[in-house]
């Protein structure tokens, strides 16, 4: 779901689709809050990141406090709470991957992409993070772009992946390849 | 060694499909659990002999005794599907490659306990296996094998996939259910909240690992005899310095020894330093230990206290690795995904970071070595949940093995190690 797809909603950040989905996915279970930390994807997907006003939405069509929603939304690491660039890369940088270089891999992220962990590049099309094991360990060191694995990364294929990310648009390599 | 059955059909494309599935025999095993008594089905795993894959090696048929027979209590089964301990990969691998593999496996034992709602709580960050179970969940419940009255034995079951957001911590069965719940992922309190006895939304629950459920597909495919047979087979998830990284299927009590021969050996020859043998919350363990069995029993009997089998990760290190810097890389592993609930996790790791980060940079201290054994103990037997108490044992075991490494940080404020082997 991108911003502009579909209907805005009165004012709480959320369009009508989004606002169905997290009805569909309240359905799903026999306690809706249950479909809390799914509900918060479909925001942030939808916004891009959780703005106060996003939560404000998801905490209307769940009959939430914000205050709650906030709470649950801090305590995980998938969720922005400011705006990310187009493509958000994490690398992990646990043990696997310490072993097998991630070190370098991470510096040369930061050196090509000229930004720190945490930041975004200024044409918005890049954000770096360092991420905990991602369960790849066979690809180490590895990296997520997205959604999409990459591993067995050397600085040179680091700057060929980069390059087909560079239009914005997400490219879709073999998800289950190195 | 028997030819691995897990793992059979990972890599086949077209594995994910159904009708694949079930020409390679798939779902034989679920008619076969349908015919007979939930409670035969519980003896059957019993008989097998399977413990949980998840880390705890809890035996499975036992954990599923523990809920309630009354029909009158709305049971749930709940697939722990939040594979997060560093250098496990398994799971991931079994719902990428086999989905309908572990679907099955909920079936029959969703039945075996009764339960008529199943979740699975995935990681986030597995999109392609998310793709492949909305998949594998969408053809069983067009073909009969999910929804109501299932392969007409009047049994009714949903499986709902639900996502976690990135949490370490929701890996622990009962923060697992304050996440599914849509709360944050801290532990509850046991007793009284045995996930058996008050599990999700209070209700008697079991939690089960995804390989867990996969081996009960097998249990029920071939028998319990023919199971019993391959030698308990296990998954073992091998990485970090060896030629050929990746997930193997072994009997159970395979020596550490083997299973890094069967993963090519450690890499570009060079020499093994040391391993954690069950992931990051295992003890590790040097040269010496080698001919240790990858065993649930063997693992913890063994001198290095905190030495576990867990979730079977076998990260391997050789002789380039600093001791010093992979322990500190732990610590801060556990500092940044400790939940904050009890003081001894939520502040020694804090500590132990500390600690870690001056001896990184050329600023230790002679009294740093009784300050990590201090904190570490005082970690010990006091945290709320296993992840506190997952930060000692390969702490001290550094501290005994390669104690000679943290001096030379402390006493040169450099390392020797990276030094010797700088690329």
């Amino acid at each position: 779901m991108n911003a502009g797809n579909g209907e805005r909603g009165t004012g709480n950040g959320l369009s009508s689709a989004a606002r169905a989905e997290i009805r569909r996915l309240m359905a799903q279970f026999p306690e809706p809050q249950s479909a809390l930390l799914d509900a918060l994807f479909v925001a942030q997907e939808e916004v891009g990141y959780l703005s106060p006003e996003a939560i404000r939405g998801v905490a209307e069509v769940m009959d939430l406090p914000e205050s709650e929603v906030t709470s649950v939304a801090s305590f995980y690491h998938l969720y922005h709470f400011k705006p990310v660039g187009a493509h958000v890369i994490q690398v992990c940088t646990n043990l696997s991957c310490a072993l097998n270089g991630c070190g370098r891999i991470l510096q040369h992220l930061k050196t090509r992409l000229k930004i720190d962990v945490g930041q975004t590049t200024p044409d918005r099309r890049f954000t770096l993070k360092t991420a905990e094991c991602l369960a790849a360990c066979e690809l180490a060191p590895m990296m997520l772009i997205g959604d999409d694995r990459h591993g067995q990364l050397t600085p040179e294929k680091v700057d060929a992946i980069l390059t087909r990310y560079a239009d914005g648009r997400s490219p879709k390599p073999e998800a289950r390849g190195p | 060694m028997p030819e691995s059955f897990l793992l059979k059909y990972i890599s086949e494309p077209d594995q994910a499909d159904l009708e694949t599935y079930l020409s390679r025999g798939g779902y034989a095993g679920l008619r076969r659990a349908l015919s007979i008594a939930p409670e035969a089905v519980i003896d059957e795993v019993d008989k097998s002999g399977l413990r949980g894959r998840g880390g705890a090696g809890f035996p499975t048929g036992r954990k599923w005794r523990f809920i309630p027979k009354d029909p009158a209590i709305t049971r749930y089964l709940v697939v722990n599907a939040d594979e997060g301990e560093p250098g496990t990969f398994k799971d991931r691998t079994l719902m990428e490659g086999d989905p309908h593999q572990l679907i099955e496996g909920i079936i029959i034992s969703s039945y075996a306990i009764g339960a008529r709602h199943a979740f699975i709580y995935l990681r986030r960050e597995f999109s392609t296996a998310r793709d492949a179970l909305t998949g594998a969940i969408a053809q069983a419940r067009s073909a009969g094998y999910l929804g109501r009255n299932i392969l007409r034995s009047g049994y009714d079951l949903e499986i709902v996939l639900a996502t976690g957001a990135g949490a370490y911590m929701a890996g622990e069965e009962t923060a697992l259910l304050e996440s599914l719940e849509g709360r944050r992922a801290m532990p509850r309190l046991k007793p009284p909240f045995y996930p058996a006895v008050k599990g999700l939304y209070m209700q008697p629950t079991a939690v089960n690992n995804v390989e867990t459920l996969c081996h009960v597909t097998w249990i029920f495919a071939k028998g319990y005899q023919w199971y019993k047979a391959q030698g308990t087979p296990i998954l073992i998830s091998v990485s970090g310095h060896v030629a050929r990284p990746g997930v193997y299927e072994v009997p159970l009590a395979t020596t550490i020894r083997k299973v890094i021969e069967l993963a090519g050996g450690v890499r570009g020859g060079r020499k093994f330093k040391a391993c954690f043998p069950g992931g990051s919350s295992s003890a590790i363990l040097p040269e010496a230990y080698l001919d240790t069995p990858m065993d649930y029993d063997a693992l913890p009997k063994v001198d290095v206290p905190g030495t576990m089998l867990g979730s079977a990760a076998l990260i391997v290190m050789d002789e380039t690795a600093c001791m010093v810097e992979i322990i500190g890389r732990t610590v801060e592993f556990y500092r940044d995904e400790s939940c904050g609930k009890c003081t001894p996790c939520r502040e020694g790791t804090v500590w132990l970071g500390q600690v870690f980060h001056r001896m990184l940079h050329g600023q230790g201290r002679t009294e740093d070595l009784d300050l990590l054994s201090g904190i570490a103990k005082g970690m010990t037997g006091t945290c709320f949940c296993p992840l506190g108490e997952s930060v000692p044992p390969s702490l001290n075991a550094s501290l005994r093995f390669f104690r000679h490494e943290y001096e030379h940080h402390i006493r040169t404020g450099r390392c020797d190690v990276r030094e010797k082997y700088a690329a």
